[in-house]
């Protein structure tokens, strides 16, 4: 075991056990020793780390990551994946199922937590799919995949489009207690669309995917939840009026449960421009425009939506952050942007880009790292995701005021894939613990 | 009607046009013989002027007027090239252009390579729809592969709205977008001004009104880029499933930057009160299947361009159409080849305007940067 470590100084923020004050956080074996009533009281013979004028916190949680091993690792494996959540504050990440094989069985589940406790970095959850080879059509052997250890079921990017499947889904996935993860976006309605239907996509001549597909798709499954008494989370709610059904279901007492991505709380539908956010002078398109690292599904959306995902982390609607980190080969992106695949690699970025909101004044601090740590400990049913005493040793430490510029060439992750390439983002992970070890520091390279 | 704006008294026709329509189907202005070296008079700047800057042509967004002016300009002088019964000059020896075309197309590409070798550029016409996207070559190491060879401009139609934008980004070559899925077909836009400022003359403040499927057109976007900036006044009608964003019902709240200013009229016999230009858009067969429309009848009968409704248009209007068409579906055969139809010419303006943009390229390229 290596040596005790204290990180001293810092403003300790553990909103599971409701600690916001000046503190040192003390670890042990591997697990939390203590946070103390006050800074200063480190006892000797422990390593410090100085947090003075930081923010110290409980290790983010990430319930929607995309680790592409087995099958895709030219995008991203368990190693790199796990490297690039450290880098982003993260301790703990689930991996989605769209893997080859997929994991809809047993075995390529066991497979990817074994490679995760051998070679991550991280500690390493799985979620399992709702039907075989994700499909749509029959369902996996839920009963056998919770033992092996999935966290919940997801189609991932294949919504599960036959409502009857879903019923289905949400009924019998209660013999687990787990929950059905669902990517809601009405197949038939969103077609061909590559980007948020609106002005942008008319004047780029892109198909737009109208914001109902979303809408239609969240308002069956409360209903279907509803009916069920299944447990349903929501995967990247990203328009005002699902948050608005979300809202509902929640005063209405189901068991709805919903995350937001950290793009969809910062960048929007008019980053297509290739123009940092910005809309070209007199609409006169440059060679910029078509930024294929923008095509997300869903896609950015419109300012107003933004506003409306914020508000529903900052009431509660939208439980947790998920990053949905979506890694790429270079080739995947270097093409027109109708053929370019789906996703940002952003699990370096996502506590920058969800400071936007913070330094905006419309979601604290506390309610941004609640959404990171205790809520989705909760919705894991984990003893993580804070500083209890006894709990696993994962600590970040965070500077929220330092300025950097995203150099995608410097991520760890091999998804180079980011449409804030240049941009500066105010937030910054400074430490990351897992288990007691020092997993990232930044700027430091880390054995 | 609440979106309908009033209707504007009827332009007084430009001079040259006569009531004789035979007049208006003549299609190049007289080109009187010269010897070489004589100098014309009023000689269009076809061999001078604003060129050099320019690198692209994606579309008629990123154009001032001056520069439209400077090309319609310097097309007068190509026609007067393909007017010549000897039409080859050596301008553009010792260029290369490409067509690279992932889409079908007979009129565009053979316009371009005429263009072209008028010009006395070496053309290639590659289609690739069959042959290395068939083996799995990714666009931008077939653009690349391609420029190897050493091309000056690449001529480019593909069916991804953007992909000329993508490739521009990646290749030295002068890139002209010959069409980009629903997004824009900027020679299109040039050939109808340069037909319309021909029989009308100075075209702003004229009204052009343009009929069918807004949504899924890349001309329109075009020509609508390009009209706004000359001045005109358009107006649009179609189904309200093949509006685009903006102008559809239920989304006129936003304004769209590529159809600001537009007026949307319902009633097609209304949209065509006083116009000066009616241009047809083509109507897809597949927007049936799509749930755009029920079928290509009801079409007909609510938006087809007949000569009843052509009738309503200011007398003489020009009747214009970017091809290919549906005769009796957007626009009856009588009217389609009736005196007002100037869509023939179209195409032999196209030619023209292709020679202007691939002379302002090239002479570009040739001054270096």
């Amino acid at each position: 075991m290596s040596k005790p470590i204290a990180i001293t100084g810092g403003r300790v923020i553990d909103p599971a056990q409701g600690i916001d004050r000046l503190a040192d956080v003390l670890l042990k074996d591997g697990v939390v020793q203590a946070v103390t009533d006050a800074p200063g009281n480190a006892p000797d013979g422990y390593e410090v780390i100085d947090a003075t004028g930081l923010v110290v916190a409980p290790g983010f949680i990430d319930i929607h990551t995309h680790l592409r091993e087995p099958g895709l690792e030219h995008k991203e494996t368990i190693a790199t994946g796990t490297r690039a959540a450290a880098a982003g504050g993260f301790t703990t990440i689930c991996a989605m199922p769209n893997t080859e094989p997929n994991q809809d069985n047993a075995s390529t589940v066991e497979w990817v937590l074994r490679t995760g406790r051998e070679q991550g970095v991280v500690r390493v959850l799985a979620i399992g799919a709702v039907t075989l080879e994700r499909a749509g059509k029959r369902l996996v052997e839920m009963a056998e995949l919770a033992d092996a250890g999935v966290i919940g079921f997801s189609d991932d990017g294949n919504p599960v489009a036959d409502p009857n499947i879903m019923r289905q889904a949400l009924t019998y996935s209660q013999v687990t207690g787990l929950p059905i993860i669902n990517h809601c976006e009405e197949p038939s309605i969103a077609g061909a669309g590559q980007m948020q239907m609106g002005v942008i996509a008319s004047h780029l001549g892109l198909a737009g995917v109208p914001s109902e597909a979303e809408t239609v798709m969240v308002e069956r499954d409360i209903a279907l939840a509803e009916l069920t008494g299944g447990r349903l989370h929501i995967a990247h709610l990203s328009t005002r009026r699902a948050v608005e059904a979300v809202r509902r279901a929640k005063e209405r007492g189901l068991r709805v449960t919903a995350e937001a991505t950290p793009h969809h709380v910062s960048i929007t539908d008019a980053w297509v421009y290739g123009l940092g956010g910005a809309t070209p002078d007199d609409g006169a398109l440059s060679t910029v425009a078509y930024d294929t690292n923008t095509k997300v599904n869903p896609p950015l959306r419109t300012n107003d939506d933004v506003d409306a995902v914020v508000e529903g982390l900052a009431d509660g609607t939208i439980d947790m952050i998920a990053t949905d980190h979506a890694p790429h080969a270079a080739t995947d992106k270097e093409c027109t942007y109708q053929e370019a695949a789906h996703g940002i690699s952003n699990i370096e970025t996502a506590f920058g880009s969800c400071m936007v909101p913070v330094h905006a004044g419309t979601l604290s601090l506390e309610d941004l790292i609640e959404r990171m740590t205790a809520a989705p400990a909760r919705f894991l049913g984990r003893e993580l995701g804070s500083l209890k005493p006894g709990l696993p040793a994962d600590v970040v430490v965070l500077d929220p005021a330092s300025e950097w510029t995203v150099d995608p060439s410097a991520f760890f992750s091999k998804g180079k894939n980011t449409p804030l390439a240049g941009t500066t983002l105010k937030g910054r992970v400074v430490t990351t613990l897992y288990a007691g070890e020092v997993v990232h520091e930044a700027g430091v390279a880390v054995e | 009607m609440a979106r309908t704006r009033a209707a504007t008294t009827t332009p007084e026709r430009p001079q040259g046009q006569s009531d004789n329509p035979e007049n208006e189907t003549v299609q190049a202005p007289p080109a009187p013989r010269r010897k070489p070296g004589q100098a014309r008079p009023n000689q269009p700047p076809m061999f001078g002027g604003l060129s050099g800057s320019r690198r692209n042509v994606l579309d008629l967004d990123d154009f001032s007027k001056e520069e439209i002016e400077h090309i319609l300009l310097s097309a007068d002088g190509m026609n007067e090239v393909l007017s010549r019964d000897v039409r080859k000059t050596p301008t553009l020896r010792g260029k290369t252009i490409l067509t690279l075309f992932f889409e079908n197309s007979t009129r565009t590409r053979v316009s371009f390579e005429q263009a072209g070798k008028v010009l006395g550029a070496d053309v290639i016409n590659v289609s690739a729809s069959a042959s290395s996207v068939s083996k799995g070559e990714s666009l931008l190491n077939t653009v690349r592969t391609l420029e190897a060879m050493k091309i000056d401009v690449l001529v480019m139609r593909h069916p991804h709205s953007g992909a000329p934008y993508f490739v521009a980004s990646k290749i030295d070559a002068a890139v002209v977008n010959a069409g980009d899925g629903t997004h824009a077909h900027p020679t299109q836009s040039l050939l109808d001004l340069y037909t319309m400022r021909r029989h009308l003359g100075d075209i702003a403040g004229k009204k052009v009104t343009i009929i069918g499927d807004l949504h899924f057109s890349r001309v329109a976007r075009s020509d609508v880029w390009g009209l706004r900036k000359m001045g005109a006044e358009v107006t649009v009608c179609g189904p309200p499933t093949l509006l685009p964003y903006g102008l559809r019902p239920g989304t006129e709240q936003d304004e769209s930057a590529a159809f600001t200013g537009v007026k949307v009229v319902d009633r097609v016999e209304e949209a065509l009160e006083g116009a000066d230009v009616v241009m047809a858009l083509r109507i897809q067969r597949e927007r049936q299947d799509s749930g755009n429309l029920p079928d290509l009848r009801e079409y007909s009968k609510l938006y087809g361009i007949n000569s009843e409704r052509l009738a309503l248009a200011s007398p003489g209007a020009l009747l214009m159409h970017p091809g290919p068409m549906n005769e009796g579906i957007e626009i009856s055969s009588d009217v389609a080849h009736g005196a007002q139809a100037v869509i023939e010419e179209q195409v032999s303006n196209g030619v023209a305007i292709r020679m202007a943009v691939l002379y302002m390229l090239c002479a570009r390229s040739r001054g270096g940067e």
